[in-house]
């Protein structure tokens, strides 16, 4: 099975500035609304901020929620493609998404979901390129995992690191 | 033809009656006027009648934003209040961020102009272009604090995104240093906003839109965009960034400028883990942005766990509220500032001026203009539990010497006997923001000069002396200085009306950003040449307006303490302020502004600003 990257935000970095958000609608659409942004800040007041977007599930609830089948999951790259012919806006997709992630066109009235910018003219996801404090990253799961030891070793042997230095 | 950025909308909104209409905002107005400062200081000239009772319903409050909100400019969602000021009598502003600029630019609405009194407390919905004027006794929320008032709303409408700009308890009950909170830590702050919406029944303004925001070249804008990002993660905000504005406490400390002790010192002696390397080493807990500001200024600080009182209590922190609320009052007790830091925001109280009336009370107290038995209890300088308890009873107004502080300063000083009004650090009616001026020669006219009264962010000329433009102790080059203080004035008018934040005015290197920004998002090709006579423009208007309501040269001095009581420690050591060379200081700045002796626009300079309309309008104008 290939591994995909998607979009991770670190809550320790994140500002909640909403930038990700504002600028996700602003590539795909060439104007500002971040009601069609396919990532949502998240603030539980006073200290919790986090972004989300999608998180590219091996077994998507909202390709199995679809009743019209507009959700496929691409084997290229993970995203969920979404057959606009086919979207009729019903929002089960939404409903069975457990992370919120995806978004209703206000306009159109299709759903939205993140593509890594792959239908932009941009090649990087721009929530990333602009996101201020590095708190959104692209990553596999892979790179997360072995991101997480290495941290958990650090923790555990800080005194054997700091005697090889 | 349409600007893009702007909406061009206005709302008139007749709180008594319940009328609520609508105007087109043309692109003449939007472009000579720029938004925020420039749009309430025009409306507030042509429509508030002199002399009116600012407390009564013939005062306008305005509400204003600027063309860029719902972009994602850095530091864009700004959002500005505007009214003849309770606390000075005189222009009345407040500037605030958060969330509120870019939903509010989604609803459609550039400028709200609120007229009368409710017959009852009200809040009003702005539900894209529905608007909603909804007795506050349907959910309960007269009496709530401003924290409470967003969260029942939020509730209420089943939106976490809603945004609420509301008073608490001090509006309420017309404290005229009472503030908006929106967002929980950003607050349209000086000059008493708070209490003109109190007065005019009006409990909150909650906002949601929905409409997407065009750009006139969104491509050129993007790019611009993507520079400036990069640009507010540079050096020109790591400040703010860093350990934020409590960075500045122990470099101005350092110049004797950190003012202490009610401003009898510029030197604080309690220095011990005063600075923003200990606050943020050992406090602070988070940092957390406006919606689209990449800086994040707001550093959240948290009374730790173990404290017997306030554990766990998380306030905004700012250098400012430390100030006001901490070394003003003679004390350096973290838990203390940031507790009274959380009650002003929620009660709705102005950080620095309830701190600084606090420090006001404290010297009274110490002088025995007010007693222990006036008070209640101990209301000492140092006496750090007693500024806590101090702002709850101001806010809550629960307290006779509470009830009476609750109005500032200098309303207090005029209740109380004896040499009260010596100790009201205030200009204006406003009280004094951090600066103490004892050795700041430039930014003593500067802060002096200030339309909305004391203030360093319609002037920002305490740069002149903090980095030695001019020597700070002396009084040479008085036209000169008078220049330096005017340009950075109409610069910050220009800034406060786009509206942007000042914390990223180091991100434009030139005039000429800011004009390509204008351009890119309205379409109009903006000049720096007009551009910042616009801002001149504006802050004139303004002075005439406080003009027109009766200010004179004598309300361009600062409290006298500045010229006859020398401090006693650091390196401002011994020094007072001379009087004589502040006025040729002073002067210098009229001449720079070209303005007459007494401070009053000539009619040449009316024109040259484009000003002809209040030609004839001001008393002692020169014909």
């Amino acid at each position: 099975m290939p591994r995909h990257e998607f979009i991770v935000c670190d809550p320790e970095k994140c500002i909640g500035c909403e930038t990700c958000e504002s600028i996700c609608s602003f590539v795909h659409d060439s104007e500002f609304n971040p009601l069609h942004s396919r990532i949502k800040r998240v603030r539980i007041e006073p200290v919790v901020n986090m972004s989300l977007s999608c998180q590219k599930c091996e077994d998507p609830d909202c390709v199995n929620a679809c009743p019209e089948k507009a959700l496929e999951k691409s084997e290229k790259d993970g995203s969920i493609m979404v057959d606009e012919d086919k979207c009729s806006g019903c929002a089960f997709c939404i409903r069975a998404c457990p992370f919120g992630s995806i978004a209703l066109s206000t306009t159109s009235g299709k759903v939205v979901i993140c593509d890594l910018c792959e239908s932009t003219e941009w090649e990087e996801p721009q929530c990333v390129e602009f996101c201020p404090r590095e708190a959104l990253a692209l990553r596999t799961v892979d790179q997360i995992g072995d991101e997480k030891r290495i941290d958990a070793v650090k923790r555990l042997l800080t005194e054997i690191i700091a005697e090889s230095k | 033809m349409t600007l893009e950025g702007y909406t061009q909308q206005r709302v008139n909104i007749h709180l008594g009656t319940g009328k609520i209409d609508l105007d087109t905002l043309s692109e003449d107005f939007c472009t000579s006027w720029i938004g925020g400062y420039g749009f309430g200081a025009k409306v507030l000239w042509d429509e508030l009648k002199p002399g009116i009772d600012p407390l009564s319903p013939d005062n306008i409050l305005v509400w204003a934003i600027g063309p860029y909100p719902g972009t994602n400019l850095p530091t864009s969602s700004k959002y500005g209040l505007f009214a003849k000021s309770p606390l000075t009598g005189m222009f009345g502003m407040a500037i605030s961020s958060g969330s509120i600029g870019q939903q509010a630019r989604r609803a459609g609405h550039n400028l709200i102009a609120f007229y009368g009194k409710a017959e009852e407390p009200v809040y009003i919905m702005f539900d894209d272009g529905d608007i909603q004027i909804i007795p506050c006794k349907e959910i309960d929320l007269w009496g709530k604090g401003a924290w409470v008032a967003d969260e029942i709303l939020k509730e209420h409408y089943n939106d976490t995104k809603l945004s609420v700009a509301a008073i608490g308890p001090a509006g309420e009950k017309l404290s005229k240093i009472a503030c908006v909170t929106n967002d929980r830590n950003r607050q349209a702050g000086r000059t008493g906003m708070g209490c003109v919406m109190g007065s005019k029944n009006l409990k909150a303004l909650c906002f949601r839109g929905t409409k997407s925001v065009k750009l006139a070249h969104p491509k050129e804008f993007f790019e611009l965009s993507k520079e400036l990002y990069k640009r507010s993660i540079g050096t020109a905000t790591s400040k703010y960034r860093e350990n934020g504005t409590p960075d500045g406490l122990v470099s101005y400390n350092d110049m004797g400028m950190l003012g202490n002790y009610n401003f009898r010192e510029g030197y604080f002696d309690k220095m011990e883990n005063f600075s923003g390397q200990w606050l943020n080493d050992n406090l602070v807990v988070k940092k957390v942005a406006c919606s689209q500001c990449p800086v994040a200024c707001d550093h959240l600080a948290m009374v730790p766990k173990e404290h017997p009182d306030w554990a766990g209590s998380v306030g905004s922190m700012d250098i400012e509220s430390i100030y006001a609320l901490g070394s003003n009052c003679g004390h350096n007790d973290w838990s203390a500032i940031i507790k009274a830091i959380t009650l002003c925001d929620d009660l709705g109280i102005d950080t620095i001026s309830g701190g600084t009336t606090v420090a006001f009370g404290m010297e009274c107290f110490e002088k025995g203009i007010i007693t222990k038995k006036d008070v209640g209890h101990d209301l000492s300088f140092g006496n750090s539990k007693a500024v806590v308890t101090m702002i709850e009873e101001m806010g809550n107004r629960s307290s006779k010497i509470g009830d009476i502080l609750a109005d500032g300063s200098r309303a207090a000083a005029q209740k109380l006997n004896g040499d009260a009004m010596k100790y009201a650090m205030q200009v204006k009616g406003l009280e004094f923001p951090m600066f103490d001026i004892h050795g700041m020669t430039s930014f003593a006219v500067g802060v002096s000069v200030s339309v909305r009264g004391a203030c360093h962010l319609r002037n920002g000329a305490y740069g002149l002396d903090a980095k030695g433009k001019f020597d700070r102790f002396g009084y040479d080059k008085p036209l000169e200085r008078g220049k330096g203080i005017k340009s950075v004035e109409d610069e910050y008018a220009v800034i406060d009306s786009l509206i942007i934040c000042k914390f990223t005015r180091g991100i434009y290197h030139e005039r000429q950003d800011y004009c390509d920004v204008y351009r890119t998002v309205t379409g109009y090709e903006m000049t720096p040449e007009k551009l910042i006579l616009d801002g001149e423009a504006i802050h004139n208007l303004a002075k005439c307006f406080n003009i027109r309501e009766g200010a004179t040269k004598a309300d361009d001095y600062p409290p006298e303490r500045f010229f006859t009581e020398p401090t006693t420690r650091g390196p401002t050591k011994g020094i007072t302020l001379d009087k004589k060379g502040y006025t040729s200081i002073l002067e210098g700045y009229y001449e720079a502004r070209g303005w007459t002796k007494e401070g009053v626009p000539t009619d040449e300079t009316l024109k040259r600003l484009g000003l002809d309309f209040v030609i004839g309008k001001l008393p002692g104008g020169k014909k």
